[in-house]
Formats: structure tokens, C-alpha cells, sequence
């Protein structure tokens, strides 16, 4: 499996970790967050057979963090991104 | 006062050198580091201060080679810094009061061992050792890979059949080996 890095191009995926769903950026506010949006937070992920959007990171590479867009079921990559620009989108890192 | 006497990353009191066919390894402890990490929204200054520092901004898989210092991309917004030790061998607080609060600099001397690959048989040995494609690499071109399990820093310098190594400094005998017997199955 290739992942096409968006800044290094593509590179072979054992390079890269799997780091659990995308869904691990949007993080509850610690100041507000109640005790059940931490635990969905923290326990409660889709198993998607299909699109999944997924957190990776380049080990043996960069170092970044992508979301990679990928296919449960063809294992066809659709997309990737820097996690700290799709954070940033979400209006995250303030 | 402590009379200490000073080694190298492999133990040595002189840098080693290992030679097979054409092709030199060459420890070289003379190279002072520093990272330097843009602070958030603070970009365009650092930029600018690195600018000022190494000549050029380089982007993602490069290194800008200039004397004395000179520095190659690691990640969105962050870079690393060398310079000859013997005239940096406080490159960090040098950089630091550049940067001042657009930047958070901090010292990678003692964190890093430098191999210098030199040789007409460079591209193989490369190619045995690790995943980046290293003939497609140019002067300039920069790439983080893993070599031996260990996370490195490939360079490719001017004249183009040397690359320069930065391996985690406490598996520097491990990386040493790794290139060593590379070289020995490749020439």
C-alpha cells in the first residue's frame, strides 16, 4: 500500500503507523466536556465497511500526522491530509 | 577542575574512518545542531530570521547547503540548523537570540551522529540500506527515513556521490554497522 504524502509524494506504508480513527482531533473541551462526550470520546468509534477517515503518522519519515481517507473494503486511498491542517479548519489550535 | 578528555559518538578519541572499494565512511563529530520550530503565528518572521541565517527558506525535502550555517526542512514549519562546531558550538543561544520569541530553538548537538558516505559506490549502498530512492535524489534533495529501525537524515551534497547520515547519536555504533556491512555486501 502507497500513501501519497501531500508534501513528500508518495511513500511506502511501512513507513507510516496507524493511529486510530480521524475522530481522535476533535478532542472534548476539558473545561465543559460532560462525562458522556468523554466517553464517546474515548470508547465509541464507527466500523465502517467503506470510506473511513483515519489518523496516521510518518515514522519513518517526516514525523507528521496525515488524515488519510481510505477504504475499508478496496483499501483505495481517496485522500490525505496534514492533520494539523485539517485541526486548524476546524478551528482547533487556537 | 576535571580533566576530561573528549570522544567521539563511536568512543574513539579520532573520528573513524572506514573505507571499502571507492566508498569512505567517515564519522564526523565537527558538526554543531540546533532545531529551530516556527511558533504559531509567528510564521513569516522565523521565516524570515532563517532566511537571514542559511540564505534560503528550504522547503519540504531540502536542504539549503551554505557556509556556515546551513539547514534542511523536517516538518511544516520546522527546520534544522548546523554549522562547524568549532565556531557554533553554541548555535543554539546564537539562534536564539535571532529567533527571539518567532522561534523555539533548541540544541541537537549531542543528540545526533554524522556519517559521512562518500564514494563512486554511494547509490548502492544507499539503496541497500534504506527506502528513500536515492538516485533520484539530487544535491539539495533532503529525506527523513529509517535505516537499520533507526530514524535518519539522508542529505545529498555537492559533489552529488556524497550523502551525509544524522543518526540517533546513543545507536551510533548500531547505524555504523549497518552502513559498514551495507557497504561490504554492495562493493
Amino acid at each position: 500500500m502507497i500513501i501519497n504524502h501531500p508534501l513528500l509524494g508518495p511513500r511506502d506504508s511501512a513507513e507510516f503507523i496507524y493511529m486510530g480513527d480521524a475522530g481522535l482531533i476533535n478532542r472534548p473541551d476539558p473545561e465543559t466536556a460532560s462525562g458522556e462526550e468523554w466517553y464517546a470520546y474515548a470508547y465509541l468509534r464507527d466500523n465502517p465497511a467503506g470510506e473511513h477517515r483515519e489518523l496516521w503518522w510518518h515514522e519513518g519519515g517526516d514525523r507528521s500526522w496525515l488524515v488519510v481517507t481510505r477504504n475499508t473494503v478496496t483499501h483505495e486511498i481517496s485522500k490525505v491530509e496534514i492533520a494539523r491542517d485539517v485541526a486548524r479548519a476546524q478551528g482547533r489550535s487556537k | 577542575m576535571h580533566d576530561l578528555i573528549a570522544i567521539t559518538a563511536l568512543g574513539g578519541s579520532a573520528p573513524r574512518v572506514d573505507r571499502v572499494a571507492d566508498t569512505t565512511l567517515t564519522e564526523n563529530p565537527g558538526i554543531a545542531l540546533a532545531s529551530v520550530a516556527a511558533r504559531m503565528d509567528q510564521e513569516t518572521t522565523c521565516r524570515k530570521h532563517l532566511k537571514a541565517v542559511i540564505g534560503a527558506v528550504p522547503g519540504p525535502g531540502k536542504v539549503q547547503l551554505h557556509d556556515p550555517e546551513a539547514g534542511f526542512w523536517m516538518g511544516p514549519d520546522q527546520w534544522m540548523v548546523g554549522a562547524p562546531f568549532d565556531t557554533h558550538e553554541d548555535l543554539a543561544a546564537q539562534l536564539k537570540a535571532r529567533f527571539g520569541e518567532s522561534a523555539s530553538v533548541t540544541e541537537q548537538t549531542d543528540a545526533w551522529v554524522c556519517f559521512d558516505l562518500r564514494g563512486d559506490g554511494m547509490e548502492a549502498v544507499m539503496e541497500l540500506l534504506c527506502n528513500v530512492n536515492i538516485r533520484a535524489m539530487q544535491t539539495g534533495d533532503a529525506q527523513r527515513t529509517s535505516i537499520h529501525h533507526l530514524g535518519c537524515f539522508v542529505l545529498r551534497r555537492d559533489p552529488s556521490d556524497w550523502v551525509r547520515i544524522l543518526g540517533p547519536r546513543a545507536s551510533a555504533g548500531s547505524l555504523h554497522h549497518a552502513i559498514l556491512t551495507a557497504m561490504k555486501s554492495a562493493l
